[in-house]
């Protein structure tokens, strides 16, 4: 099959199917953006939501019940379905191309991933229109979720079982591509901080899956098949949910931190035109800050009665985490000090940043003294540091690199003048909506509430909250404007569209070639661009000569695997109910329609193809024959 | 190509399971695999060892009315003896002796059926003799999701060994079939390495109390 | 143990010897297999036997240690060159199931 066939016009159709059955790192790095982007909205107006519930005290916008499943719903899915989604769209378009690699080690498993992903998310939001969303939270504690009357809470247990096996596939792949398909030249220093922090996230996706995984099967057990695990007539736990759900929960914020912050360990340099300060302790803060990720969990569960040795425990290793942290925050300031400073929307969104996290993480700091969590939680401190952190971390670090990696992925560029109106809109609206929340929190506001008394003192803080919410509403819509007028325009910005790109994915022809690298780059050194830029030459020295180039196929059967376990899931929730005899078969069917395509992808061979040589060097005569 | 090359016992590379790309990701990435699933099964350990015991009522069966070491042990040197069968098939897999490795596969899933007959009779016996179900207790709930978990490893184990083992007859070793085996045979490994915590953590130390 | 299999100029030697560190190395697995039968039956013993619980617990928990210690580095050659990876991640793996049954140990009451 030639080069030709690949850069075909596709009618409609041939663009859905060719995107139904991508295996392209590339596709599906915008396949996680466009769902991620679509469920961000979701969860964004279903913030809107809860802003204007609480805006004027004693209000009737939502019910109470619907405005439980609302806060529900915001959390859950603006963590499982807008934050790693987006976060891994990122990693899939960026991290090969930043090791000098063709895609990831497992093309078909990053399908699956994301189809699983997909279809969890889809099978989540089913809930607001089959009966209910879950109202327990997204962290969903047992004895509350137990008793939770709907299906509402099956969707929450069964929606992210299926997404987390999707997301565990990608961590796998991510960490196999890291470790074995590097460019020759590029020892794990010489790897960008972008692909570090994505393979420390990774490792952490790896571990901390697992335990949720063990958890969501319990609740899904308890609730649909009988078992005892949180039912304390049985001798069962509660505490036993909080254990595994934090024990995820809590590497799991480092999962989409770290990323977040490798993201700007590129901008940083980038439009400072000087070299990361730091990077050996930027390594170690990084991997330091993985493995004590797992170590604190139980700060999510002071309240509980753990005792204060366990308390004392995890209080220290809690403040211990601020430390790797503070280094990079010390290591990003002094990247930019001296350096030639360019604020474009990307560099904007970094240096907001810095002050936006560190707030959150000194309110963190506060909250890891467990006495003084004995006040905290569970009032809108909690939500006022966690926004902070979320919000000030790793939304900002989204934003700005969406407007960074935009070319990269499509080839044009995002309208600054209109990124920076969006980037001035969402920061002012964020402070508005979260700084008045710490002092709502001291004054005594519980979270999760659904209204509040007047007389309280808590109405200028809600409104001004409130407030707060539109402009990043409207931050946001200036954002989907943005999109929409550079994708019809459709200027092609070509290589390197920043001028100062320094590593590897910006020394590539723009549109990225469908197998990426013609021939895989010499590296000579850490942001080996930039070595070769500094040396007067335009492009990476090749580490092969030209020769055939092994890809692999498309394949409609990733999406067959987890259209599967979508249906099974039905049959599951519905299986005791009245009426529903129906559900046992589904059940049944979708399991069969799961393992039958898996072994058909066992049983048929799949080798891939070739490009060949001659097609190869015809591309690079720019003729065609 | 991998599947297409043709070998003899002197030009089959040493390691024939990492001897191409694919199988040097395989590899890898089934190993972490398997450091995911060592969590997992920490997990449900950590949760029978908080369970272990925990009943309603008096009248429900505990962990010494319920074990009898002598299946327990019979089971055990059944999964450990298939464990070295499955080495001696890798061992001749090495030596690009097809059919000898084919032979020995067919040992390991012998015994491996062997343990699984036990344990359902085992399950049959404790739900039936003692009413000790999945849905009794907690202690139950823990009891069935540890130690059924491990046996539907064991099912899925089976499946995958005669699954390769039916697909590849015709066709012989190969540099794309290499890597699935010694996949195969290393996830048949660490189902024994999770069966020594089993029968350790859940039966030895359950009868002592 | 590093199983360094390096070639020489005749592919025949080459041979002969990989065959030899092959069969060598299945004489250790077999000794590593009745060592582990020989622990196993042990550990039952151990039990049947009827010693204090503070001596049994910690005693068949660390012949189970050992035997997968075995199974790891000779069943499945985590000894062998090329395990870096594997070794750190499963370590990684041992730490995090640790911290986890220490938990579930020490702060689930009732």
């Amino acid at each position: 099959m030639s080069t030709i066939a690949h850069t075909q016009k596709r009618g409609f159709a041939g663009t859905v199917w060719e995107y139904l059955t991508t295996v392209d790192h590339k596709k599906i790095a915008i396949l996680y953006l466009l769902a991620g982007g679509f469920f961000f909205i979701v969860g964004g107006i279903e913030a809107m939501m809860i802003r204007i519930q609480l805006a004027v005290p004693n209000n009737d916008f939502v019910s109470a019940g619907l405005f439980n499943e609302i806060i529900t719903m915001h959390g859950t899915t603006m963590i499982f379905l807008a934050a790693m989604p987006l976060l891994f769209a990122f990693m899939n378009a960026v991290m090969p191309l930043q090791i000098g690699a063709r895609d990831v080690a497992f093309p078909f498993i990053n399908a699956l991933g994301f189809w699983l992903f997909f279809f969890g998310g889809l099978f989540l939001n089913l809930s607001w229109f089959l009966g209910g969303a879950p109202d327990a939270g997204w962290t969903s504690y047992a004895s509350l979720s137990l008793a939770s009357e709907g299906h509402g809470i099956d969707f929450y247990a069964l929606g992210l079982q299926i997404s987390g096996f999707g997301t565990l596939m990608g961590g796998i792949n991510f960490l196999v591509t890291i470790i074995n398909m590097r460019a020759p030249g590029m020892t794990y220093m010489r790897m960008p901080l972008f692909t570090w922090t994505t393979f420390v996230a990774s490792a952490l996706i790896l571990f901390a899956f697992p335990p949720l995984t063990v958890g969501l099967f319990m609740l899904i057990f308890d609730r649909m098949f009988g078992s005892g695990f949180f039912d304390v007539a049985m001798g069962g736990n509660t505490i036993i949910w909080e254990h595994f759900f934090w024990i995820f929960g809590h590497p799991e914020v480092y999962i989409l931190v770290l990323p977040a912050f490798g993201i700007f360990s590129e901008i940083f340099p980038t439009f400072a035109r000087k070299r990361l300060f730091g990077y050996s302790s930027m390594v170690f803060a990084t991997v330091l800050i993985g493995f004590l990720g797992f170590m604190v969990w139980a700060h999510h569960m002071f309240t509980t009665g753990l005792g204060p040795v366990a308390n004392a425990i995890f209080a220290v290793a809690t403040m211990a985490i601020a430390v790797p942290t503070g280094i990079k925050i010390f290591n990003w300031i002094l990247t930019i000090w001296g350096g030639s400073i360019e604020f474009t929307v990307p560099m904007l969104y970094a240096v907001a940043f810095i002050p936006s996290f560190v707030m959150g993480g000194v309110t963190g700091v506060m909250q890891a003294a467990a006495p003084a969590d004995y006040q905290f939680h569970d009032s809108y401190f909690i939500v006022a540091h966690f926004h902070y952190v979320i919000v000030g971390g790793i939304v900002l670090g989204l934003l700005g690199g969406a407007h960074f990696y935009w070319p990269l992925m499509f080839g044009t560029m995002l309208s600054e003048k209109l990124g920076k109106i969006t980037f001035v809109l969402f920061l002012v609206g964020f402070h508005l909506t979260f700084f008045i929340q710490h002092f709502l929190g001291l004054m005594g506001m519980p979270r999760r509430v659904w209204t509040f008394l007047e007389g309280q003192g808590l109405e200028t803080g809600n409104l001004i909250s409130s407030i707060g919410a539109a402009f990043m509403a409207l931050g946001i819509i200036v954002l989907l404007v943005n999109v929409v007028i550079t994708q019809k325009k459709n200027i092609q910005v070509g290589r390197d569209p920043w001028k100062d790109g320094r590593t590897l994915e910006w020394a590539i022809p723009s549109p990225t070639p469908f197998y990426n690298f013609k021939q895989l780059p010499l590296v000579r050194g850490l942001d080996a661009f930039w070595i070769e830029k500094q040396e007067g030459k335009t492009d990476m020295t090749p580490a092969e000569p030209i020769g055939d180039i092994h890809m692999p196929n498309n394949s409609f059967v990733p999406f067959v695997i987890s259209l599967g376990l979508f249906i099974a899931a039905f049959g599951a929730m519905y299986h005791a109910d009245e009426g529903k005899d129906w559900a046992i078969p589904v059940l049944i069917i979708g399991m069969l329609i799961t393992f039958g395509a898996m072994l058909y992808r066992s049983i048929k061979d799949d080798h891939g193809y070739h490009i060949h040589k001659e097609d190869l060097l015809d591309e690079a005569e720019g003729g065609t024959r | 190509m991998a599947a297409e090359q043709k070998f003899t016992q002197h030009t089959w590379p040493e390691s024939p399971e990492q001897a191409t790309l694919e199988g040097k990701n395989k590899f890898l990435g089934f190993w972490f695999f398997l450091g995911g699933e060592t969590v997992l099964f920490a997990s449900l350990f950590a949760t029978y060892l908080a369970l272990k015991d925990s009943v309603p009522s008096d009248t429900h069966a505990k962990a010494t009315d319920l074990f009898e070491l002598p299946l327990v042990f019979f089971m055990t040197m059944l999964l450990l003896t298939s464990s070295l069968t499955s080495v001696f098939a890798m061992y001749h897999m090495k030596n690009y002796n097809f059919k000898k490795m084919q032979q020995w596969l067919f040992i390991t899933v012998v015994l491996g059926l062997g343990f699984l007959g036990c344990e359902i009779y085992e399950f049959n016996h404790y739900y039936h003799e003692f009413e000790h179900k999945f849905t009794s207790s907690a202690f139950g709930s823990a009891f069935y999701t540890l130690v059924g978990f491990h046996g539907g490893h064991v099912v899925f184990g089976l499946s995958w060994i005669i699954a390769l083992m039916v697909r590849n007859a015709k066709r012989g070793l190969n540099l794309y079939n290499a890597p699935k085996f010694y996949l195969a045979s290393l996830y048949w490994h660490f189902i024994d390495v999770v069966w020594v915590f089993i029968f350790t953590v859940v039966y030895l130390m359950g009868m002592v109390g | 143990m590093a199983n360094l299999h390096p070639n020489s100029g005749d592919p025949k030697v080459t041979y002969e010897y990989r065959r030899k560190k092959h069969a060598e190395e299945m004489r250790m697995q077999v000794i590593t297999f009745t060592m582990m039968i020989f622990f196993t039956v042990i550990a039952f013993a151990a039990v049947g036997a009827g010693f204090s619980k503070w001596f049994v617990i910690p005693f068949v928990l660390l012949l189970a240690v050992v035997q997968v210690i075995f199974q790891l580095y000779y069943f499945m050659h985590m000894s062998h060159k090329g395990h870096e990876a594997p070794q750190l991640f499963m370590y990684s793996g041992v730490i995090v199931a640790f911290v986890t049954i220490l938990a579930f140990l020490t702060i689930i009451w009732l």
